[in-house]
């Protein structure tokens, strides 16, 4: 008459492994990307070399970018539709103020704060005038991608060299490992917003807006601000995207990244944070942009076809959502 | 009840969707005896094309594999996932530098966003060979197989110039938009066949179609609702694109007195042709692009020598009604060598 003792201990074994979980939302992800890394290295012989992974990286870039301005609206428990769009906008302004004669860093800050100030504009939308993000920045995606093929007349620009293209040049650690100054970069930004997302009474606001912002609220946090700042600082973001972006691609092309904007959700959702708002964070997007980039990559060379691929992709998706609805559940 | 975490899940769930995707159709990877790589093992030579739907690409695709297997070689193809899609054709070329092939046939979005990485590709040994659309500067690549473009637009003016006789006309032209280059050149072709000059008041509007039917079918209707009745030519940038037009003149009863032309040369336009909706199309010839670009690769993985310049792969009139002094084929040709 023991069998109900092990269920006991089967239970508590499930529980405190949920609860593993549950504190460490990276360890889901950070598996997956393992487990990736180890099939594909034992499955190809072109997989597992310094060079690819630092392709892997560099392929991974943008979108990863992308995905930390999502991560930051995300977690408000919104969404934003328009990041690629304005990113594109934020690539042709650059050129043509910098082909136009101004400075390149002068058209760079000009480009960042142009992005900045459309995110803010999504922001005060969304709190003025109470609209979901879903459909302000549904909006804001038509808005912009009118504006990049008015501005652009629908054609694209050879992006001039030098500081523009900075984020594509190349260095080699230990004369061996390829680096460029975007990953350097991606790097920093990932690491600035992460400690502030951590370490600050702004970051733990950012939390509990998304968590319950009416909860929120009553304890004295300005969600109208913390709102409007978020999308700003994503403006931003998509502003430095924008930069990696000519670096990585010189031209800029208002028909670029047509799915950006779903394949940066994409690596938020699989990197474990909730769209539901007030779970997860920025390290595990990083993954989650990492992983996305890797199964490509991998099955690449495998010689499978793009549509597994994707089929792949959207598998891991709605598994990452089932488990953070399960953990929801559990947490309640 | 023992059950799996649910975090534990998502390992399970991320390895079941690996373990579907390694079971997938893999592309076939033949290896016969006949060792012509640089190793002695089998050439790879790489595709990347804009979309892999496009049944254009599709088209290039199925015959650059088809050539690459019947010399017992392996042809890896990769793509976009949209027309302007450059990072994930920069990240195809990427990938396939990684696996080592002897070299790259790229149909490129843009003419310029993937200069960088072709240079690399180059640098590591590999022939870079542009299919159908040119790269700018055209030179970064070894060679371009592609539709003269200007002459396939010039073949299709000539023709409807000649259909005219001493009518005026009075032309729509329905365009792709002003940042492609195959569609500045097809119909700066057009208009020079047509002896008519790019400002004439000969033509009476025109739309950006981005070579869609639906987008071309508003365009014309938009435009008829102007100039209807008086139209007696349109230009298409491709057959989609007609086929929209097409519609909208059926709408307004106009099929009669208009001239419908179109540049492709896929077997649905063709059909279009045969039911006399359209006048003539002029066929561009993929199957072409690809088994020469496929032979150029083979070449080089085995003698080191590089194709150069830019190599016409062909355009051929398509038409029910010939006209005196014009070279063409009728549909029951085309529909023997049509793409698609």
């Amino acid at each position: 008459m023991s069998a109900p003792l092990v269920i006991e201990k089967d239970r508590s074994l499930v529980t405190r492994l949920s609860t593993v979980f549950a504190r460490n939302p990276v360890l889901g992800p950070g598996l997956t990307l393992l487990v990736a890394v180890i099939v594909f290295s034992a499955a190809t012989t072109t997989f597992f070399s310094a060079d690819n992974f630092s392709l892997i990286i560099q392929q991974s870039l943008v979108i990863g970018t992308l995905a930390l301005g999502q991560t930051l609206i995300i977690l408000t428990a919104g969404i934003d539709l328009a990041n690629a769009a304005i990113m594109v906008f934020g690539t042709l302004l650059i050129t043509k103020l910098a082909t136009g004669g101004w400075p390149s860093a002068g058209a760079l800050v000009a480009g960042m704060l142009a992005t900045m100030l459309v995110g803010l504009l999504s922001g005060a939308l969304v709190t003025r005038l109470r609209l979901p993000p879903f459909i302000v920045t549904l909006g804001m995606l038509a808005v912009m991608t009118a504006v990049a093929n008015i501005y652009s007349e629908g054609t694209s620009w050879p992006v001039p060299d030098g500081l523009l293209q900075v984020m594509g040049t190349t260095r080699y650690l230990f004369g061996q490992i390829p680096v460029t100054f975007g990953m350097l970069f991606a790097v920093v930004l990932y690491l600035v917003v992460g400690i502030v997302l951590t370490r600050t009474a702004w970051g733990r606001h950012v939390y509990a807006v998304g968590n319950d912002a009416e909860a929120a609220r009553l304890t004295g946090i300005r969600v109208g601000r913390v709102l409007v700042s978020v999308y700003a600082l994503a403006g931003l973001i998509y502003g430095c995207a924008a930069w990696m972006a000519l670096g990585r691609t010189p031209s800029a092309d208002p028909n670029a990244y047509q799915t950006g904007n779903l394949d940066a959700i994409t690596a938020v959702v699989i990197g474990g944070t909730s769209l539901f708002g007030g779970r997860g964070g920025v390290a595990g997007t990083a993954i989650g942009a990492l992983i996305v980039a890797v199964l490509r990559s991998g099955l690449t060379q495998m010689g499978i076809d793009s549509n597994y691929q994707n089929l792949a992709t959207g598998a891991l998706v709605i598994a990452a959502v089932a488990v953070d609805q399960a953990t929801r559940r559990r947490a309640r | 009840m023992k059950q799996f975490s649910r975090p534990g899940l998502a390992v399970v769930a991320a390895a079941a969707s690996l373990s579907i995707a390694l079971t997938g159709c893999t592309e076939s990877r033949t290896v016969e005896s006949a060792p012509v790589g640089a190793d002695g093992g089998p050439v790879k030579i790489g595709l990347v094309t804009k979309t892999e739907t496009n049944p254009y690409f599709v088209k290039l695709r199925e015959e650059a594999t088809a050539a690459a297997e019947a010399n017992g070689n392996e042809l890896i193809a990769l793509s976009g996932k949209f027309d302007g899609d450059n990072d994930g054709q920069i990240a195809a070329v990427e990938n396939l530098v990684q696996q080592g092939v002897s070299g790259i046939l790229i149909t490129p979005s843009n003419a310029t966003g993937i200069l960088d990485a072709i240079e690399k590709a180059e640098a590591a040994g590999i022939v870079v060979i542009a299919l159908d659309t040119e790269t700018d500067p055209a030179d970064v690549v070894s060679a371009t197989y592609a539709t003269d473009n200007t002459e396939a637009g010039r073949l299709l003016g000539a023709y409807i110039k000649a259909r005219l006789g001493d009518t005026q006309p009075q032309i729509l032209t329905m365009d792709l938009d002003p940042s492609a280059s195959v569609g500045v050149q097809r119909r700066t072709g057009f208009l020079e066949g047509m002896g008519v000059p790019e400002d004439s008041p000969d033509i009476l509007g025109s739309a950006i179609t981005q070579g869609d039917q639906t987008k071309a079918q508003q365009g014309a209707e938009n435009l008829l609702q102007r100039v209807g009745e008086q139209v007696n030519v349109v230009y298409n940038i491709n057959e989609p694109a007609a086929r929209g037009s097409y519609q909208a003149l059926k709408d307004r009863n106009l099929t009669d007195r208009v001239l419908v032309g179109a540049i492709d040369g896929s077997c649905e336009g063709v059909q279009d042709v045969a039911d006399g909706e359209f006048a003539a199309t002029v066929m561009q010839f993929p199957k072409e692009m690809a088994v020469q670009g496929v032979a150029a690769v083979e070449t080089y993985a085995a003698t080191g020598e590089k194709p150069s310049g830019f190599i016409d792969t062909g355009a051929m009139l398509i038409t029910d009604d010939p006209v005196d002094g014009m070279e063409s084929q009728d549909t029951a040709w085309g529909a023997e060598n049509c793409w698609g």
